[in-house]
């Protein structure tokens, strides 16, 4: 797993924010997040780039499950390790979530 | 064993000796094995270096191994590092730098160079061949700086280089010696039909030309032929063949032909040395093709760790060339003799070309054009030396009654045989992931073995062994699953929606039993359009199971910016709008405004917070340039202005585009109208083409003109505009309701049948007046999504707009 040793906990906005199974683009201090909302309700925040040699953005992908599918060149990336899936591979740099009384927190 | 590794030293880190390295380490531990290569990089796929000038593929694409790879296999790997000669008698090889490594045997895969023609001035800056990472960059570079480049050479490699360059916007002649094309693998006939292609893809060609100097000062500037023409140019690609890279066996010594001279084990002269690859000479022939590389190499490997093994025999090697939109294919003796007796088949109107060569009854070679579905069966039999009969000439020449009857020869297949050439991988090695891992589709297989991956030439053999492994399991389930998630094919899921009244992508993955709960990227919008399809009044549209442009209303552009394109009914415009259009690409800062194919504005470079901004202030309805959908209906000037038009082509456009815009289809839609037969808004590429007459309309259908070209057939004339818009109709309804999700009309009216969709939308109508009420019916549930999105400013916030947490803790 690439996600990072202890930081800070931000606020990123109550869940009602994010749309399930629809990514939503969350900024904070310089870095771009795309936060997912799976259909279990678990909140996914990854770094918003995919990691194809060609970029592009994660947030519009189709989120099934814990998956997600890239919007741009269709890899599959579990949302739980930031793994690209085979036979493509790679990994997304994922960030700790926490739910509190409906407010999300992301650690950075 | 005694502790201590054998030390196996693999000069070349091509693909020769890296898929040697592979099949060595699937039989034994034996070996420490040390790698050198000259380039700089891991191993990477030569034969997509094609993709890479291109710019569909990166380096990052084409690497086969990447470091880690060597480093689990505890592979020394010295990149950048070039072997100078083998010492035999202190069994060392030295590298340039006069490092020594000593080893007990070692494998020579040293491949082969570029040969550049020794005319005067091939050493000036800006002439290269085309080989290795290296060239491609040249090229690339080149590309940005120079117009004008010439590729001297019109075989594959030459081939490839100039549709690569052209598609990077040079402007490309192929300067070849003789009057045919690839005359190494093809015949005039199928040369000529190769070119005319691809003087169609914009290559501009200059045959029967023989190089005598390059001109220019320090970078070339111009070529000077044998009859003292000089073609302008400033960037030259020499792809006139390739010459066996034998410079370390020369150095030590070893025999050497024009190639490296090895016997059917790969043993060159020297004890202990082997060779593979395009480097080697085998019995008189150097191979200049992966497929006969990876059959040594696993005869090779065999060897080389005393597994027993059958010796090599030489390879019938097969050709088939990358560009899209080309198809040409070869394999074994392609020109004839007098000793072949030839079977040929030449169709200028389809433009296919059809040649098999026999010799004492027995198929010995075959050229395909335009049509290479046969090509895998034709390798295979050509290969074994089939005898032809006549239920084989039935089923390859498609004459005679019973149809196009496949056998399957995969089953007297050897097991190592290899059916992927780019990737190496074998008949044995495919049936063992269906049988032991229970795969069931060649994507699948393609996920876990990597076979059909790079050329996908080997597709058709690939399914053909599925089938064979399979059997009657393959035909009823297998096969037609829509993707990995279900086994279950189109048709099927269709009725279970229909007869079960289901009603979200959920529902149905629930029920028909999805191996993936909440399915995929290619399940949950084909399932979101069949229910909308089944239902158009009540099926909630679900969002999140459509692609990002779909979802978004707008396309998505790889910097993730998008782009708008607002409708423009029949391509005509008005001086107001074309003002408003102008004034909000100011205020929103526009990257690009561009004209489409199909005759509307593309407004390049919209960030996404912004989309609902720019939609209301251009108040225009949404064009669809993203959506499966009505994209655009083309008009010609026709009757209005034109002094050739016998009908209103500009108003019947601009009335079929209001008419069926915004309904969901199974892919995108294109309409053209043309107001007489001159056909000036290209009617024959279209999926509904439209051409007035003095009586009337004529409808062809099922054209396309992308990827896969397909000229639209002729379905019917009709006499009144009322009558076309029916017809028109039915048509779409006709598709909707039958077409698979993503299939293109082109490929449905092949599929379907011309003659059973004219049956249904023209001849029975009855049929007819049902469909047109069904989409009517559906028409009516449509809504322009820009305006309510607009609308819906707040509910839809949450889709187009990010969170911007200041750094609040
Ligand atoms: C643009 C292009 C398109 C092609 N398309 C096709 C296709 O569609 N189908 C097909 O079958 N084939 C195709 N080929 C041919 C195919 O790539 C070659 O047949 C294959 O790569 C040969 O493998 P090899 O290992 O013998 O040589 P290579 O792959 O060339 O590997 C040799 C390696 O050895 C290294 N080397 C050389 N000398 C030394 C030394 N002294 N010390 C250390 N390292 C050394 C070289 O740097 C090189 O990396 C294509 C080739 C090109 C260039
Ligand atoms: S198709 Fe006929 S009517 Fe239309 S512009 Fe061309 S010539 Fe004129
Ligand atoms: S032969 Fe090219 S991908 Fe298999």
């Amino acid at each position: 797993m690439t996600t990072k040793q202890s930081g800070t906990y931000f606020p990123a906005g109550v869940v009602e924010e994010f749309l399930p199974r629809i990514g939503r683009v969350v900024e904070i201090k310089d870095h771009q997040l795309a936060v997912f909302r799976a259909s279990d309700g678990t909140i996914f925040a990854a770094d918003n780039h995919t990691p194809h040699p060609k970029g592009g953005p994660l947030a519009e992908g189709i989120v099934s499950g814990h998956y997600l599918y890239d919007p741009l060149y269709d890899w599959k990336i579990d949302l739980t390790t930031g793994l690209v899936q085979a036979p493509d591979n790679g990994q997304v740099q994922m960030y700790p979530v926490k739910v509190e009384n409906g407010q999300v927190w992301i650690e950075i | 064993m005694n502790g201590k590794k054998e030390n196996l030293i693999i000069i070349g880190n091509g693909m020769a000796g890296i898929s040697t390295v592979e099949q060595i380490l699937k039989l034994t531990t034996r070996f420490d094995i040390t790698v050198f290569g000259t380039e700089p990089y891991p191993n990477y796929n030569r034969i997509m270096l094609s993709y890479v000038l291109e710019g569909s593929k990166t380096l990052d694409d084409i690497v086969l191994n990447d470091l880690h790879w060597y480093e689990d296999y505890g592979i020394t790997l010295h990149t950048g590092t070039t072997v100078t000669r083998i010492d035999a008698e202190t069994h060392e090889v030295v590298t340039e730098d006069g490092t020594r490594v000593p080893y007990d045997k070692i494998i020579i895969a040293t491949g082969s160079n570029s040969f550049i023609l020794p005319v005067p001035g091939h050493d000036k800056e800006g002439v290269v061949g085309f080989r290795d990472i290296a060239d491609c960059n040249v090229m690339l570079e080149a590309a940005k700086q120079y117009k004008r480049a010439a590729v001297i050479g019109g075989g594959l490699l030459g081939l490839e280089a100039a549709k690569g360059l052209v598609q990077l916007g040079m402007e490309v002649t192929v300067v070849h010696l003789m009057e045919d094309l690839m005359e190494r693998q093809l015949d005039p006939q199928a040369s000529a039909m190769l070119k005319a292609e691809l003087e169609r893809q914009g290559i501009r060609f200059k045959m029967g030309a023989q190089t005598s100097e390059l001109l220019g000062g320090e970078r070339v500037e111009g070529i000077r032929f044998a009859d003292d023409t000089v073609l302008n140019v400033d960037f030259v690609v020499m792809a006139v063949g390739i010459k066996p890279n034998t410079a370390v066996a020369r150095e030590s010594g070893m025999e050497v032909n024009r190639g490296i001279v090895v016997n059917d084990y790969m043993q060159t002269s020297l004890e202990n040395v082997y060779s593979v690859g395009e480097c080697t000479e085998h019995r008189g022939v150097c191979y200049g093709l992966v497929a006969p590389l990876f059959e040594q190499g696993m005869i090779l490997a065999k060897h080389i760790c005393g597994v027993e093994t059958a010796p090599y025999e030489g390879s019938v090697v097969s050709t088939k060339l990358k560009i899209s939109g080309v198809d040409v294919f070869s394999t074994g003796e392609f020109i004839d003799s007098p000793e072949h007796t030839v079977i040929s088949h030449k169709d200028d109107w389809k433009r296919t070309y059809k040649k098999i060569l026999l010799r004492d009854n027995k198929m010995v070679g075959a050229v395909l054009f335009g049509d290479i579905t046969d090509s895998a069966e034709l390798q295979k039999l050509i290969k074994q030396q089939t005898e032809m009969t006549e239920e084989l000439y039935g089923s390859l020449m498609g004459t005679g009654c019973g149809g196009h009857k496949k056998t399957t020869s995969v089953e007297t297949m050897a097991e190592d045989e290899i059916v992927c050439g780019c990737n190496g991988v074998t008949k044995g090695t495919i049936v063992d992931v269906i049988t032991n891992q229970g795969l069931t589709s060649v994507d699948e297989i393609k996920a876990c073995t990597g076979a059909t991956r790079s050329c996908g030439g080997c597709k058709p053999v690939v399914e053909q062994i599925l089938q064979y492994v399979l059997g009657d399991s393959f035909s009823t389930g297998a096969k037609q699953g829509i993707c990995g998630c279900t086994s279950m094919g189109r048709d099927e899921i269709v009725a279970e929606i229909r007869a079960n009244g289901l009603q979200t992508t959920k529902e149905v993955m629930n029920v028909l039993g999805w191996s993936q709960p909440e399915g995929c990227s290619k399940c949950r919008p084909a399932i979101n359009y069949y229910l909308g399809m089944i239902a158009p009044d009540t099926h909630e549209d679900e969002k999140e199971s459509r692609f990002v442009n779909e979802r978004m209303n707008a396309n998505i552009q790889k910097d993730g910016t998008y782009t708008v394109v607002p409708r423009m009914y029949g391509g005509v415009t008005t001086p107001a709008d074309l003002k408003r259009i102008a004034d909000v690409s100011v205020k929103y800062d526009v990257k690009a405004v561009k004209v489409t194919g199909g005759q509307r504005l593309d407004l390049i470079g919209v960030k996404k917070e912004d989309l609902t901004k720019v939609w209301a202030e251009l108040d225009m309805p949404s064009g669809y340039a993203y959506a499966k959908s009505l994209r655009t209906v083309k008009t010609c000037v026709g009757s209005q202005f034109c002094r050739f038009g016998t009908q209103d082509s500009m108003a019947m456009g601009a009335r079929i585009e209001r008419k069926f815009e915004r309904l969901d289809l199974p892919a995108k839609f294109k309409y053209a109208v043309n107001g007489c037969p001159r056909n000036c808004a290209e009617a024959c590429t279209k999926d509904i083409g439209i051409v007035g007459n003095d009586g009337g309309w004529e409808i062809f259908i099922g054209g396309n003109g992308g990827i896969k070209a397909r000229l639209a057939d002729s379905l019917c004339k009709v006499k009144t505009d009322e009558e076309l818009i029916e017809l028109c109709g039915a048509i779409m309804q006709y598709y909707r309701e039958t077409g698979n999700y993503l299939e293109r009309t082109s490929e449905w009216v092949e599929r379907m049948g011309l003659e059973h969709i004219r049956s249904v939308v023209v001849d029975n109508l009855e049929e007819r007046k049902a469909l047109m009420q069904r989409i009517e019916f559906a028409l009516e549930h449509v809504e322009e999504p820009w305006q309510k999105a607009i609308r819906n400013e707040e509910g839809q916030s949450k889709m187009f707009h990010g969170i911007e947490v200041s750094a609040r803790p």
